[in-house]
């Protein structure tokens, strides 16, 4: 059975061993209070609390986790707090939710505590269905053992005794780590029956998920639980009083639950001195595309779009000129370059027509054409809907039909309307947030970057240079005549004297580009 | 009880029905197409979209419950143009053969084109082309008609616990399928037709020789007379022929047959049906009246009784008789004819 006085003997005999690892492999540093941080120019400017031992802890080992004050947090709930104690801790901590919609995560154990029933569940939403989105996973696969303490400790606020972690199948690392902590956890009584030898008991089991993106919204996944097809339900209940089998049940993500074992250790206070007032603490997102430094960067709530994109990531890859950056996934938006100074939070991203999301951060340049990253994003919803409901099944499978033709030279007058009206159909009329959503990309792109689609609908003309289609090749007075061209065209529509500027049917020219390819001097461009 | 106002009318309904209940109960007209009060909400065909003062979004009225003080709008412009957008998508993607439609007259994505003005979806693009499953005998799926309602995979699942269909596939391309897609003759269907009941437009139907369109029918209500359960339902008749049966909603078998009943009802206007008695005269089966028939049953039992007692006599009743009519059998034989040789084909 393990007892505090166990605990704490584990941590110290353990935590020098582990400090002896770390300054060997120097990629660490010490701080005067004790805290352990990842060293470098990427990092300086981080504030690692979910990720706050990513990289440093064995994630194999229970032990490393207690060096690092893992579990003591659970102990000091168990022994010096009611459950109602807890649950007021986490609403003054106004921790909200990192699955996406940022709610408060007190306020959803509250409804659950209040609610009588002889079984209640708590569910760790690990599904992490967002393209490029990867921090939860690292969470998984770096500090399993966060999780599980953050799960115990919302079960013992709630009174629920089992819970489950739905996680991706297509994470095997992230599984088997799982499994292993959750039977080291067991085996040191911090699972299981009678936790620290109370009567406080909690299990955790694993679900494993087939990959369909609306797996990841709460109900789907606990129609997944249940063995069911992944739809989502109707909201005439609220999964807190009747959730999994019915029965009360909280959900949260598995950033959230990384973040509750350190604010029983610190305090609400610390925690809300971080980030700021209506989002306090941290969120980690996967910094991706035309970035210099691309990872996973945790920082501060309100730090700006610009800070994370030049400060941590470096600034654009190439050099070239920022355009736009996408945050929030699929169901995000396009946030144009001028819009670089917004806080990163949950409100301000909002009033700008993007989302947090699950942290997804897309930097994009010049050479991106918004048209067509909508199109992806839709390309995506249409291909990850679940079917259940009208506006979502079909709207954007017309929208996604709307956009293919546009980027592919066929748009029309009229097209940006349609889409409009499909938008406003979609997300007010849909039933969970996939639906409600799935346009975001659409409309925010129609917002900052209408000129975009209207250069495709009007004069076929991608002005990004990236749309295969509405590309014209042309060869320049830079032609030397060297024939080379001509001779390697697969359709021979290029036609020209030797030591004479050639010129390009464009009629018959299919843009396979040989021609820009074996151009001795780049006479070949396209426009 | 709490108040709630619809249309500007303020009205008093119990705490716990949703804004749908409360509208049919006070006489408002809302469109479902997902809809059926005996199975748990459901939410997926949108139709019946109301606006609530103060929220963000349009709520569908069957699965949001009244609270007090609501104020709600069920046929404002907003409410109707989110409606007519969602038929729009719907028929966007439906082949529109009302023309050839067996379910024609009798549809209820036909009644909302009509009431709200759709002669074709407007947008062009994919329509689902997937094959009919015409494996079963006595009904096809048309998974090209099909709007995904639900409705047939929950009736399939909730009422008749027979969880013989569910969705295949999604988004887009979901269709409603039988386990590995081996089609309804191979699955676990026990053809009861519940689902073809419920269906609100033409993508499962009976499949029927008779040509027939549902104006022209009328419906007789009668009693289904394959079993003692005494469901009630009504019998669909084009002029002296009976094309159709539909259960009744009203009746206690609450809108459910099974395959008998539903699809077994082409005996009544067949051929062979015996409607008078026959008598065998020099080894044929002739025409008689049941003046004649009886006066002969009872001659028959007379002497049969004299010649060699009451045991001879054995009586067997049939499960398609009523609780009185099988009374009434077991005491003739045990009353009159003086044995206790009486039995049921239901012990059988
Ligand atoms: C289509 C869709 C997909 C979602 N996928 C995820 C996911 O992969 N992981 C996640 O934590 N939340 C996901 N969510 C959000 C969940 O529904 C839910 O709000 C969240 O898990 C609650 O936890 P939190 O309050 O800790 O954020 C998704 C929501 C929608 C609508
Ligand atoms: S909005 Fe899309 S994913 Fe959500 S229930 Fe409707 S069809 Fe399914
Ligand atoms: S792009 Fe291909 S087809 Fe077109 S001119 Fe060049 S070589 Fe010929
Ligand atoms: S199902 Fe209804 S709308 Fe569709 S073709 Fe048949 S009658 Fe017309
Ligand atoms: S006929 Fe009956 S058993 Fe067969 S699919 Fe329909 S409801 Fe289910
Ligand atoms: S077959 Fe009919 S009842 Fe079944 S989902 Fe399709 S439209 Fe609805
Ligand atoms: S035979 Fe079937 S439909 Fe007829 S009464 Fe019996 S159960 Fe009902
Ligand atoms: S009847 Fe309400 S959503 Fe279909």
């Amino acid at each position: 059975m393990m007892t505090l006085e166990k605990l704490r003997e584990i941590k110290e005999k353990t935590r020098p061993i582990l400090e002896d690892r770390l300054k060997k492999e120097g990629k660490t540093e010490i701080r005067e209070d004790g805290s352990i941080v990842l060293k470098g120019d990427y990092y300086k400017k981080q504030v690692r609390i979910a990720l706050r031992n990513c990289e440093i802890i064995n994630p194999d080992s229970i032990d490393d986790y207690i060096a690092l004050d893992g579990y003591s947090a659970l102990g000091k709930v168990l022994f010096e707090m009611t459950p109602a104690e807890v649950i007021d801790v986490m609403m003054e901590s106004n921790l909200r939710g990192r699955g996406g919609a940022g709610f408060p995560t007190g306020r959803k154990w509250n409804e659950a505590f209040k609610y009588d029933a002889d079984k209640k569940y708590i569910i760790c939403n690990a599904d992490e269905g967002d393209p490029g989105a990867f921090m939860d996973r690292s969470i998984l696969e770096g500090d399993p053992h966060s999780v599980l303490e953050g799960m115990a400790i919302a079960g013992y606020a709630v009174g629920a005794d089992q819970g489950f972690i739905y996680v991706r199948a297509e994470y095997p690392l992230a599984v088997k780590t799982l499994k292993k902590a959750i039977e080291q956890a067991k085996e040191y009584g911090l699972l299981g029956k009678n936790i620290f030898g109370t009567d406080f008991s909690f299990d955790i089991e694993l679900r494993l998920g087939a990959g369909a993106f609306v797996c990841g919204e709460g109900t789907a996944l606990m129609e997944s639980i249940e063995g069911k097809r992944g739809m989502p339900r109707v909201k005439i209940h609220r999964t807190a009083h009747k959730g999994l089998w019915g029965k009360p049940t909280i959900i949260n993500n598995v950033e959230t639950l990384a973040n509750v074992p350190i604010i029983y250790q610190k305090g609400a206070d610390w925690f809300r001195s971080i980030g700021t007032e209506k989002s306090p603490g941290t969120k980690v997102f996967a910094l991706v595309g035309k970035v210099k430094e691309s990872g996973l960067v945790e920082v501060p709530m309100g730090m700006t779009l610009r800070e994370i994109v030049f400060d941590i990531g470096g600034g654009v890859a190439d050099d070239r000129a920022i355009k736009a950056i996408q945050t929030g996934g699929p169901s995000g938006g396009c946030i144009p370059a001028d819009l670089l100074d917004t806080p990163v939070d949950f409100e301000s991203l909002a009033k700008i027509g993007s989302i947090m999301g699950s942290g997804g951060m897309v930097v994009m340049d010049e050479t991106d054409c918004m048209v067509d990253i909508a199109r992806f994003f839709l390309d995506f919803t249409v291909e990850e809907s679940c079917g259940k409901c009208v506006p979502c099944r079909e709207g954007t499978k017309r929208m996604l039909e709307i956009l293919e033709k546009i980027t592919e030279g066929n748009g029309e007058e009229g097209d940006i309307e349609r889409l409009e009206s499909l938008a406003e159909t979609i997300s007010s009329a849909s039933l969970c947030g996939l639906g409600q959503t799935a346009s975001n990309p659409v409309t925010s792109t129609l917002q900052y970057f209408r000129d975009e689609y209207i250069a495709h609908i009007r004069d076929k003309r991608c002005p990004a240079g990236s749309c295969q289609a509405l590309l014209e090749y042309y060869i320049t007075d830079a032609c030397i005549g060297c024939t080379k061209c001509a001779r390697n065209c697969p359709v021979s529509c290029i036609s020209g004297k030797v030591k004479e500027r050639h010129v390009i049917d464009t009629e018959t020219c299919i843009k396979c580009g040989t021609c820009m390819e074996v151009c001795p001097v780049g006479a070949v461009i396209t426009r | 009880m709490v108040q709630v106002t619809i249309n500007g009318i303020k009205y008093e309904v119990e705490k716990d029905k949703t804004i749908l209940q409360a509208c049919r109960e006070v006489g408002i007209e809302i469109p479902t197409l997902c809809h059926d009060e005996r199975l748990a909400p459901y939410g997926a065909c949108r139709m019946c979209l109301v606006e609530v003062e103060g929220g963000k979004n349009l709520v569908t009225s069957c699965t949001t419950k009244v609270r007090d003080g609501m104020v709600v709008y069920t046929n404002n412009p907003k409410v109707i143009n989110a409606r007519r957008d969602v038929l729009d998508l719907l028929l966007s993607n439906h082949p529109m053969e009302c023309l050839t439609c067996e379910k024609s007259g009798n549809c209820k994505l036909q009644d909302y084109a009509y009431e709200y003005g759709l002669v074709d979806g407007t947008y062009e693009g994919e329509k689902r082309n997937k094959e009919i499953d015409d494996s079963n005998h006595f009904y096809y799926y048309d998974p090209n008609k099909c709007i995904l309602c639900g409705l047939c995979v929950r009736v399939c699942d909730e009422l008749q616990c027979t969880n013989a269909i569910g969705f295949e596939d999604r988004g887009f391309n979901t269709i409603v399928a039988t386990p590995f897609n081996q089609g309804l003759e191979k699955s676990k269907c026990v053809s009861c037709g519940n689902c073809v009941s419920v269906c609100p437009v033409g993508a499962l139907q009976p499949k029927t020789k008779v040509k027939f369109r549902y104006w022209e029918t009328k419906k007789v209500r009668t009693t289904c007379s394959y079993c003692g359960v005494g469901c009630q339902m009504d019998l669909l008749v084009k002029g002296n022929q009976v094309v159709g049966v539909e259960p009744a909603f009203d009746g206690f078998n609450n809108g459910l047959l099974c395959v008998k009943g539903k699809f077994g009802y082409k005996f009544i206007n067949h051929p062979d049906r015996l409607k008078k008695p026959l008598i065998k005269k020099d080894g044929e089966f002739v025409e008689a009246t049941w003046e004649e028939a009886y006066r002969l049953i009872v001659s028959k039992i007379k002497e049969t009784k004299e010649n060699y007692g009451a045991e001879a006599f054995g009586g067997l009743t049939s499960a398609r008789c009523t609780n009185e009519e099988n009374y009434l059998f077991q005491k003739l034989f045990r009353a009159v004819i003086g044995t206790n040789n009486v039995d049921h084909c239901a012990r059988l």
